[in-house]
C-alpha cells in the first residue's frame, strides 16, 4: 500500500481549518516502511543469462527506477537488495555469501530465474547449488528461464508489498532493531566438494558410516519412493522399528540424529508457531493493560 | 625435399587435407596411422611423438591455427582417453584433425603449447575434466572446478551427485505413481558427494591459495602477503569474481606496479555449470535449449553451429534431408540479426568500461529491444530462442507480428511482418550504426584511451587461436563465413572487416563494420524471403524426428559467431541405428579461448586499461566458463 495524500488528510482528528491539508496522520511503521520500500538499492551484481535480463529492466524501455530502485550499487555496503540472477555454482557461492554477509540491514535477497530459485536447467550438473536458499534466506522467487523484464518488475514490487507488511513494532519484523548483533551466515568451504559449515556433523556421521561399510562416493542407493513414503508414515506414527521395511542401513540417512528430519522440522513449526501465539497473546495483554489505563 | 604423393610444382602448404595426411603418413610412417572408425576423419598420432609431427604440422604444412584441442573418454569402447585436434589454415580450407591417445589409468600427452599457446587452456580443461597429464605445460592446474575438488568429472564413470541414468530420458520420473525428487537420493540433502575418506579434522580449503601459486605470476606471492615486509613496489590485485567491469562472474588477478601491471591472469570456473557433463545425458533435441545459454546474447549464433554438428553426422546415414532454401535465408537472417545485437552490446559496455558510463548502453539498449521483440514473436522468447532444429527450424516467420508482452510502449503490435523486417533492415540499424559512429569514431577522448592499447599482434593471435574480432583486429582476414563456408554465406556479397592495429580501437572498429555488413547481407536476404515465401522450412514439408538417431561418427561444426569461432565437436557412439545422445559433446568457446593472450594483451598497461582491453575481447561468461 501505498501513501495517499487524500486518505492521510481525512483524519478522526480534530484538525483546524487553517491547516487542513497541512496535517497527515499515518503510523511510524507505514511512514518508515514508505521510506524503505521506495528507495531499495539493488547491488550491481551479475551471475548468468538473467543478469542481461536484469540489465534490460534497468536500463531504457523498462527502468526500474521508476518503482523506486533508484541505483545499482557495486559495493555491497551501499546496497539494500541483492538479486541474485544467474545459476550459482559451488565455486561462486562462496563469495555470494561474503557479499550478503557484507551488505548491512535491512537486506534482502531476490532469486531471479530458475537457477537461482532451485537449480533450473542445471540443476543435475555437479558443480552447480540447487537453489540459493541452500545458503541464504530468499525473500522473492521469480520463476522463467530468464525471466522477462516484466516478471522481475513484477517480483520487485512483491518484495516492496513484503516490506509493506513488516511491522516496526514486531521484532521479528525488525531483528536489525535488536540488542544482539545478527550472526553472519557461514562462509561455505572448498574441499573435496562444497561443505556448509552448518553441515559439519552430519558430513562427518555419514562419511564415517559410508567409510565403514560402503566404500562407494558416500553416497547409498535410496530405497524405492513407496518405501520412503513408508517411511515417513512410519516417522509420523513414531513406530519407525516394526513398521517398516527399509533395512538400518539405508534409515540412516532418514534418520540422521535418531529422529527423522520431517519430525524435527515438524518440532521446529510447532515450536515457532506456539511462540508465535505467545507473542500475540503477550501484546493483546498490553494493549488491555493500556487500554484500562485510559 | 622430397614429398611424396604430390606433384612436385605444389608447395607443400598449399595441400589439401587429404595430401597433407598422405604427406604425413609418409613422411612419419611409424608415428602416424589413419583413423578408420566408421564416421571418423583425421589422422592418430603415436603420443610420444605428437610434439614433432605438431610441428611439421604446423610449419611445413601450413596449419598455423590450432582451433580447438579437447579430450574424449572411450570408456567401454577401447578404454582409451583421447586427445582431439582440429587444426586450420588462416588461409582458409578445412580442418586437418590429428589425435593422440593414452591410458585411462595413466593419462599422459605430451603437451603442445610449445608449439600453439593456443592449447594452454585447453589442456588445462582437459586436466581438469579428464584427468589427462600434458607432460611439458607450464601450469597444468585446474581451470574451471577449483584445486582440491574430488575427481575428474567428465570421466564417463564420474558421477555426479545428482545421477540417476546414464542417458535421458530417465525412466524413474513417475515410479509407481509417486514423484520424489533427486535431492532425496543423496544423504546429505544436497548436490554434494564426498569422497569416502574424507577427514574433516584436517580440511583445508586450499582453493585460494592454488590460485595464487598456480599463477605463475613471475613473483614471489609469499613475500608479497606478507604483512611484515617491506617490499612495497609489487601488489597483487584481485579483479573479481564481483566486480562491476567483468561483464560477469569472471576474475583477473594481477600484480602492479605502482599502477602499472607486471602480470595477469584470468581466473574463470565461477560460472561452470557443466554444460558437456549435462549435454552427454541428453538427447539430442535436448541440447539446443541448453546451447542458447552459452552465449546468453547471441542464441541464434549458438543453436545454427550445433545444428550444423549434428547435421553433419545425420548426414552420414541413410534417411536425412538437407534443410530447404528457405531455412537456410532465415537461419542466415537470425543469425545476423544476433550479431548485431552482440556487437551492439559489446560496443556499449566497452564504452562502459572506458568511462563512458551506461549513457552508449542505452542507446544500444533500444536497438537491442526491437529485435528481441522480433525474436520473441517468432520463437517465443526473447533472449532463450531455442528456434533451430536438426534439419530445420522450430517455426516459420508468422504472417503478422504480435507482441506477447503488450506493454504500453510497446512499438511492435499487429504489424506485417515482412513490413517490419524492411524498416529495420533499411531504416532503422542503419541509422542506429551511423549514430554510433557520429558519436563515437572520430571521438578525441575514446581515441586517447583505446588507440595503441592492448595490442595483440599478427603472430600473437594466430598463436594464441583468437578468433572473431580479436583476431580480424590484428589484420588477420580469417572469417568462418568466408574461409570454411557453410549455409548459403558463398552466394551472399559482403566482406571480410580487418582492421591491423591490433589494438583496442582496431577491434571496436572492426565490429562497427561488421554491424555495416550484417545489413548488408540482411539487405540481400530480404528478396530471397519473399521470393520463397509459402515454401516449406523442412525438406520433405513436416517436422523432422522428435528424437533423432545419429549415427556412427565424429563430427566438428563450426560458426563465427559474434564472439568468434564457436565450435561443437559432437561424438556419437550409436550401432546400428544410430544413438539418440551423444557420448562427447564439446563447445569450442570463443570467448574461453580468446582469454588466453589477455595476460600479454595487459602487460605494462595501467589499470583502468586492463578493464577495457578486457571489454575490447567481448567475452560473456556462460561460454567461457560453459
Amino acid at each position: 500500500m501505498d501513501l495517499n495524500l487524500q486518505e492521510l488528510n481525512q483524519t478522526e482528528f480534530p484538525v483546524p481549518a487553517e491547516l487542513e491539508n497541512n496535517i497527515a496522520i499515518t503510523s511510524l511503521s507505514q511512514l518508515y516502511n514508505w521510506g524503505r520500500r521506495n528507495s531499495m538499492w539493488p547491488m550491481l551484481f551479475g551471475l548468468a543469462c538473467c543478469a542481461i535480463e536484469m540489465i534490460a529492466t534497468a536500463a531504457s524501455r523498462f527502468d526500474f527506477s521508476r518503482f523506486g530502485f533508484e541505483v545499482m550499487r557495486a559495493t555491497p555496503r551501499q546496497a539494500d537488495l541483492m538479486i541474485v540472477s544467474g545459476t550459482v555454482t559451488k565455486k561462486m557461492v562462496v563469495p555470494i555469501v561474503r557479499l550478503y554477509n557484507q551488505m548491512p540491514e535491512p537486506k534482502y535477497v531476490l532469486a531471479m530465474g530458475a537457477c537461482a530459485s532451485g537449480g533450473g536447467p542445471f540443476k543435475e550438473g555437479y558443480n552447480v547449488v540447487s537453489g540459493m536458499d541452500k545458503y541464504l534466506p530468499v525473500d522473492v522467487y521469480v520463476p522463467g528461464c530468464p525471466p522477462t523484464p516484466q516478471a522481475l518488475l513484477y517480483g520487485m514490487i512483491a518484495l516492496q508489498r513484503k516490506i509493506d507488511g513488516q511491522s516496526i513494532a514486531n521484532g521479528d519484523d525488525v531483528p536489525w532493531y535488536g540488542v544482539s548483533s545478527a550472526e553472519p551466515t557461514p562462509v561455505p568451504v572448498l574441499g573435496p566438494d562444497i561443505i556448509d559449515p552448518r553441515q559439519m556433523d552430519m558430513i562427518r556421521r555419514q562419511a564415517e558410516t559410508a567409510a565403514a561399510d560402503m566404500p562407494s562416493l558416500g553416497v547409498r542407493e535410496l530405497p524405492a519412493a513407496t518405501q520412503l513414503v513408508a517411511a515417513k508414515v512410519a516417522a509420523d506414527t513414531t513406530t519407525v522399528a516394526d513398521a517398516t521395511p527399509i533395512s538400518e542401513d539405508a534409515l540412516s540417512f532418514v534418520l540422521p540424529s535418531g529422529g527423522a528430519p520431517w519430525a524435527e522440522a515438524e518440532d521446529i513449526r510447532e515450536k515457532r508457531r506456539l511462540r508465535a501465539l505467545a507473542r500475540k497473546a503477550l501484546r493483546a495483554s498490553r494493549r488491555a493493560a493500556v487500554a484500562e489505563e485510559e | 625435399m622430397d614429398q611424396p604423393g604430390l606433384a612436385p610444382e605444389k608447395q607443400l602448404d598449399a595441400t589439401t587435407v587429404e595430401e597433407a595426411i598422405a604427406y604425413l603418413r609418409n613422411e612419419y610412417a611409424d608415428a602416424v596411422t589413419l583413423d578408420d572408425r566408421e564416421g571418423y576423419g583425421g589422422v592418430i598420432i603415436e603420443s610420444k611423438r605428437l610434439v614433432e609431427v605438431a610441428r611439421a604440422i604446423r610449419d611445413g604444412l601450413g596449419f598455423d591455427y590450432l582451433s580447438s584441442a579437447t579430450a574424449v573418454d572411450y570408456l567401454g569402447a577401447g578404454d582409451h582417453l583421447e586427445m582431439v585436434y582440429h587444426a586450420y589454415r588462416t588461409s582458409g580450407g578445412g580442418a586437418l584433425v590429428f589425435k593422440a591417445q593414452t591410458d585411462r589409468e595413466r593419462a599422459e600427452i605430451p603437451s603442445l603449447v610449445s608449439v600453439w599457446r593456443g592449447a594452454d587452456f585447453q589442456e588445462r580443461e582437459a586436466w581438469d575434466l579428464m584427468g589427462i597429464r600434458f607432460m611439458g605445460h607450464p601450469n597444468l592446474k585446474r581451470i574451471l572446478m577449483w584445486e582440491g575438488f574430488h575427481g575428474h568429472p567428465l570421466r564417463k564413470d564420474w558421477r555426479e551427485a545428482y545421477y540417476e541414468e546414464d542417458q535421458k530420458p530417465f525412466d524413474n520420473r513417475w515410479p509407481g505413481g509417486q514423484v520424489y525428487r533427486v535431492e532425496e537420493r543423496n544423504v546429505f540433502g544436497k548436490n554434494v558427494t564426498y569422497p569416502p575418506d574424507i577427514d574433516l579434522g584436517r580440511l583445508m580449503d586450499n582453493s585460494e591459495t592454488a590460485v595464487y601459486q598456480s599463477l605463475g605470476l613471475g613473483v614471489d606471492v609469499e613475500r608479497i602477503m606478507d604483512k611484515d615486509g617491506f617490499e612495497t613496489n609489487e601488489l597483487v590485485v584481485n579483479m573479481g569474481p564481483h566486480h562491476p567491469s567483468t561483464h560477469g562472474v569472471f576474475r583477473m588477478v594481477l600484480t602492479v606496479d605502482g599502477e602499472t601491471v607486471t602480470s595477469l591472469e584470468p581466473v574463470m570456473g565461477y560460472l561452470h555449470r557443466n554444460h558437456e557433463k549435462i549435454g552427454e545425458r541428453n538427447t539430442y533435441l535436448h541440447n539446443i535449449p541448453f546451447t542458447d545459454r552459452l552465449d546468453y546474447i547471441s542464441s541464434m549464433g549458438n543453436n545454427h553451429g550445433y545444428v550444423l554438428a549434428v547435421e553433419q553426422l545425420m548426414s552420414l546415414g541413410r534417411k536425412y534431408n538437407p534443410p530447404t532454401y528457405r531455412c537456410e535465408a532465415l537461419r542466415v537472417m537470425m543469425v545476423e540479426l544476433s550479431r548485431i545485437v552482440n556487437h551492439l552490446w559489446a560496443i556499449g559496455f566497452w564504452l562502459n568500461d572506458i568511462g563512458a558510463f551506461f549513457t552508449p548502453v542505452l542507446y544500444f539498449v533500444q536497438e537491442r529491444e526491437r529485435i528481441l521483440d522480433f525474436f520473441e514473436a517468432v520463437a517465443g522468447s526473447r533472449m532463450m530462442c531455442n528456434y533451430m532444429r536438426f534439419g530445420g527450424l522450430f517455426g516459420d516467420l508468422p504472417e503478422r507480428l504480435k507482441s506477447v508482452s503488450n506493454l504500453t510502449n510497446d512499438r511492435v503490435r499487429d504489424y506485417n511482418t515482412m513490413q517490419f523486417l524492411t524498416e529495420m533492415i533499411n531504416e532503422r540499424i542503419p541509422r542506429t550504426i551511423d549514430e554510433l559512429e557520429r558519436l563515437l569514431t572520430q571521438n578525441e577522448i575514446l581515441i586517447e584511451r583505446s588507440v595503441g592499447v592492448g595490442v595483440l599482434t599478427r603472430e600473437d593471435a594466430i598463436n594464441y587461436s583468437a578468433a572473431g574480432p580479436l583476431l580480424r583486429g590484428s589484420g588477420v582476414a580469417y572469417d568462418i563465413r568466408r574461409a570454411d563456408p557453410y549455409s548459403i554465406y558463398p552466394e551472399l556479397d559482403f566482406d571480410v572487416a580487418v582492421e591491423d592495429e591490433g589494438d583496442m580501437y582496431a577491434r571496436y572498429r572492426v565490429r562497427v563494420s561488421e554491424l555495416r555488413e550484417s545489413v548488408r547481407i540482411l539487405k540481400q536476404i530480404l528478396p530471397r524471403l519473399e521470393a520463397t515465401a509459402g515454401e516449406s522450412i523442412w525438406a520433405d514439408g513436416k517436422p523432422g524426428a522428435y528424437a533423432p538417431r545419429v549415427p556412427h561418427g565424429e563430427a566438428y561444426g563450426r560458426v563465427e559467431n559474434g564472439k568468434g569461432e564457436l565450435g561443437y565437436y559432437v561424438v556419437s557412439a550409436g550401432g546400428r541405428g544410430g544413438s539418440a545422445n551423444p557420448w562427447r559433446y564439446h563447445v569450442r568457446a570463443p570467448s574461453f579461448i580468446n582469454l588466453t593472450p589477455m595476460g600479454i594483451m595487459s602487460r605494462g598497461y595501467k589499470v583502468a586499461d586492463i578493464v577495457g582491453i578486457l571489454g575490447s575481447i567481448d567475452i560473456v561468461l556462460g561460454e567461457t566458463d560453459r
